[in-house]
Parts: C-alpha cells; sequence; structure tokens
C-alpha cells in the first residue's frame, strides 16, 4: 500500500514565494497552543488532503512547518494549531485577528485516508500529535460507512494539558467510534486511564489482519506505539507515523529534511512504519 | 475450584496455560470484590497476593508526603495488579485502590511461590507470562520519566 500523494506544489504559481494570507478566528487552546484560521487574501484557498503541512512565515521573524488541523472540505481558510518552542512559533501564536503572515503549501504526502477505506483504522496521537490527525478524523467521520472500526487512542501529559478537549467530548457522543483518553499522571480526582498512550493499544479492539494505523506526536511516543501496534500484530507496512524533521525549502531541493535516504518534506511527512523502522532508532538520523 | 479454574483459563494472563499448572494455580486462587475507593493494597502492607481484573479499573498511586497521591497507570480487565509478591522483601510499594466496581481473581503469593518452587516448569511458564508485562511497564515508566509532551530546552 502507497501513501496517497499529492504534488500540491505544482498547483502553485511557485512554490517559493509566500502567498499573503489573513487570520480570522483564533482560539486559545491551552496556554502555549493556538489554532488559528487563514484565508487567502485573494482567491481561493488551494486544496489538502489530511496530514499535509504548509510553511507559516512571519515577516521579519521567519518560516517554520505546520500541519494543517482543519476540515479538508471547508474551503474557505486553512487551520493550523500552534505550539510555542521558539522563536517563529511564538510568533505565530502571537498573531491577532488580521494580522497577515505569508504561507506556501500546501506540501507532503498525507495519511492513507482513501487506502484505509475497507479496513479498520486505529488512530493513536499524543499532545500537539492530535492536530495533524484531525483532518484525518474529520474525513473519516464524514465518510463513516467506508471504514471497518475507528478507535482514537490519545495520551495527554495531564488532564489539563489537553488538546481539543471539547471535541472529543463530543466526538466521545459518536456511537461508532471508540475513544480512549490517557494522561501520563493525574491527581487521584480524574477519574480517566492513567499511564502512556502505547500501554491502551493492547487494550483496544480491532481486526490486526484488517487495520491501518495512523500514528503521530513526540518520536519517542511514536517509537514505543509503532512497536505496541506490531505487538498487538499489525504488520508494519500498515503503520503510518507523521515525522517531523526542520525545513527549508519544502520541496525536495535543499535537502534539509532528510531523514535517512529520505526527504520528510517530499517523501513525507506521513511515512510507512516499514519504510523507516531501520532509520528510526538510529539517534543521529 | 472447578470455577475458579475456568475463570482462571479465560484470564488472557492465562491463555494457553497447560490443563495441569492451572489446576496448580486455581489451588491458590479465590475470588475478590472491590467496591469504590477500597484499596486492594497499600504500601508497606505484605505482598502476599496479586490480582487478575476481571472487570472494573484500579489506579496504582504513589503517595509523596504532604502531596496529593499521583496516579501513575490505571489498569483494567485482562491485566494484572502486582509484581512485589515475586521479590523480597514480599512488601507492596505503592497503592492499588479500585476505582470502580472490581471483580478480581486473588492469587496467594506464599502458596504460588511454594508451587513454582516445586515444579519448575510451573515456576518457567509463570516468569515467560510476567517478563512480557514487566518490560511493558519498564517501557511505560521511561516514557512518562521522558515527559515527552513538555517543552524541548
Ligand atoms: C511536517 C511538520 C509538521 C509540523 N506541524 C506542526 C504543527 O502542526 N504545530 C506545531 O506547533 N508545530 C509543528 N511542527 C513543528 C514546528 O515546525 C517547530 O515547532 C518549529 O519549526 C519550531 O521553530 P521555532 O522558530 O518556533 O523554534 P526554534 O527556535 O527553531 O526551536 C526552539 C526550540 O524548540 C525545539 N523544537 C523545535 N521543534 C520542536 C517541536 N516540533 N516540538 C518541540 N520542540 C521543538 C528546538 O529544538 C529548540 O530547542 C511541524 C514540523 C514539521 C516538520
Ligand atoms: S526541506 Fe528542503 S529538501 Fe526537504
Amino acid at each position: 500500500m502507497v501513501p496517497e500523494s499529492v504534488s500540491a506544489a505544482a498547483s502553485l504559481p511557485d512554490p517559493f514565494v509566500p502567498q499573503i494570507y489573513r487570520v480570522g478566528r483564533l482560539r486559545r487552546e491551552l496556554h502555549d497552543t493556538v489554532t488559528l484560521e487563514l484565508a487567502p487574501s485573494a482567491g481561493r484557498r488551494p486544496a489538502f488532503r489530511p496530514g499535509q503541512f504548509n510553511m507559516l512565515y512571519v515577516f521579519g521573524v521567519g518560516e517554520i512547518a505546520v500541519s494543517l488541523s482543519g476540515d479538508s472540505t471547508d474551503e474557505t481558510h486553512f487551520v493550523h494549531t500552534v505550539r510555542d518552542v521558539g522563536a517563529v512559533s511564538k510568533a505565530i501564536t502571537e498573531l491577532g485577528t488580521g494580522a497577515t503572515i505569508g504561507l506556501r503549501g500546501p506540501f507532503g504526502v498525507g495519511w492513507p485516508v482513501e487506502a484505509a477505506e475497507g479496513s479498520d483504522v486505529v488512530l493513536v496521537a499524543g499532545g500537539l500529535g492530535l492536530a495533524p490527525l484531525r483532518p484525518a478524523i474529520y474525513h473519516i467521520l464524514a465518510n463513516r460507512v467506508r471504514y471497518g472500526r475507528v478507535v482514537i487512542l490519545f495520551g495527554s501529559r495531564n488532564p489539563h494539558d489537553m488538546l481539543y478537549r471539547h471535541e472529543l467530548e463530543e466526538w466521545r457522543q459518536h456511537l461508532d467510534i471508540s475513544i480512549e483518553v490517557t494522561v501520563d499522571h493525574a491527581e487521584a480526582d480524574w477519574h480517566g486511564n492513567v499511564g502512556v498512550v502505547p500501554a491502551l493499544i493492547p487494550r483496544a479492539t480491532f481486526d490486526r489482519h484488517n487495520t491501518i494505523a495512523l500514528v503521530c506526536g513526540p518520536e519517542v511516543m511514536m517509537r514505543y506505539s509503532a512497536s505496541a501496534l506490531a505487538e498487538a500484530g499489525v504488520p508494519p507496512e500498515r503503520i503510518y507515523l507523521s515525522m517531523e524533521r526542520n525545513m527549508k525549502c519544502a520541496i525536495g531541493l535543499c535537502g534539509h529534511c532528510q531523514f535517512g535516504p529520505t526527504f520528510i518534506c517530499k517523501d513525507g511527512p506521513v511515512m510507512q512504519f516499514a519504510r523507516i523502522a531501520k532509520i528510526f532508532a538510529i539517534r543521529e538520523v | 475450584m472447578e470455577g475458579l479454574e475456568h475463570i482462571l483459563r479465560q484470564h488472557p494472563f492465562f491463555a494457553d496455560f497447560a490443563p495441569e499448572h492451572g489446576a496448580l494455580v486455581a489451588g491458590c486462587a479465590r475470588n475478590h470484590r472491590f467496591d469504590p475507593g477500597d484499596y486492594l493494597f497499600r504500601e508497606g502492607d505484605p505482598a502476599d497476593e496479586f490480582f487478575l481484573i476481571r472487570h472494573g479499573k484500579v489506579a496504582l498511586e504513589i503517595v509523596a508526603p504532604g502531596q496529593a497521591p499521583i496516579v501513575f497507570a490505571t489498569l483494567g480487565p485482562g491485566e494484572i495488579v502486582g509484581e512485589a509478591w515475586l521479590v523480597p522483601p514480599y512488601r507492596w510499594t505503592i497503592d492499588a485502590r479500585a476505582t470502580e466496581l472490581v471483580r478480581a481473581i486473588g492469587i496467594d503469593a506464599a502458596c504460588l511461590r511454594g508451587k513454582c518452587e516445586a515444579d519448575h516448569h510451573l515456576g518457567y511458564e509463570m516468569m515467560k507470562r510476567f517478563l512480557p508485562v514487566f518490560i511493558r511497564r519498564l517501557h511505560a515508566t521511561q516514557l512518562q520519566i521522558l515527559d515527552v509532551y513538555g517543552k524541548k530546552r
């Protein structure tokens, strides 16, 4: 099975030139994390596939890769969820409604949401990793009949730092998806699961022979989750991870995002575990 | 005994267990019911029994003096609670609390240790089943220590 690739870059006039976008609605998700709607100042926003990313350019500060976190069928704007970890991401989380930002994209290979039709789908997210998976969740919910069992497993540091908490509660109301949330640690008044997200995998119900797993989160969490999925019987070629490396050109030219023999920007960010399992564990890569 | 042996064999921990071993372990087993808030065991108590959860959820807690208890894991049906019964000094180092109605099978530790000592095949079977549980918990602890969802500094 090959991930679905879109050469979105080809549909842009010049993939190096940022287009001007305007910040619309903003939502502070957590103390350091903001979700922004970005609408093009002219024309329509390009199509994107769940799992792809844009390069967001704050004028005078710099440019970073950020995954799409909104609904791919909503054609008015892009949605991004950004956590402040450094200069550029901080500047993005501080933008106000009406501010302008440069945007290139969408780029990269997304989640295999179409190839997963007819299979059970297990989505494993850790922390901010729920953001790049959210468009896949919207897609699956909108096309629910095309999938077998749908299992969402989400891990967070504690009950207070939980991304998209209201939405998780909403998804929980669906009778035809199963959602388990866990936190790394909690005080005794938390009645949910405690423990790391890979520990939820052996407890989940899915057909290991016919499951596609989509995993996103910090790299170590993905490594443990992929191992737990493989141990549960999911073949490595049916486990997909979204990888992160620093990016510059985002179109496979500069080599900044090299990961073993692959470039994350054009061969990823979503990659088959079978393809990267060997290089995944090498610390220097 | 027949009933307990049957229940034990249904539990994932004893999947594919040889019938003669099942009968030996059942000889050390008894049924338990814990109401929400009940403790299966508390830190410092003798680790004289471990538990196979059949229904309900158990929170494992650590208490630091002067602080609220921290829950570091919850366990559910099909999982086992308690490892300290395997190694001297056989004392619990954590609290295990039922967070909902829990039905469990308790295995008497001294009884099982004695049977494992007398029948090394049984002992080796038990070790083969416990070791993966330990390893998984060790990995989980490593991941928790890394605090992967925190900011990189
Ligand atoms: C394909 C792809 C998709 C991404 N999607 C998102 C997204 O949806 N939302 C989002 O907020 N970020 C996302 N990122 C990460 C984002 O690009 C980085 O956080 C950003 O490049 C950091 O740049 P900076 O200037 O803010 O911080 P820098 O000054 O470059 O870094 C500051 C500090 O943060 C650390 N750091 C860098 N990246 C990360 C990271 N990913 N997590 C934790 N610490 C980090 C650095 O090691 C450094 O110590 C994505 C990255 C890639 C490659
Ligand atoms: S960012 Fe330039 S090759 Fe990937």
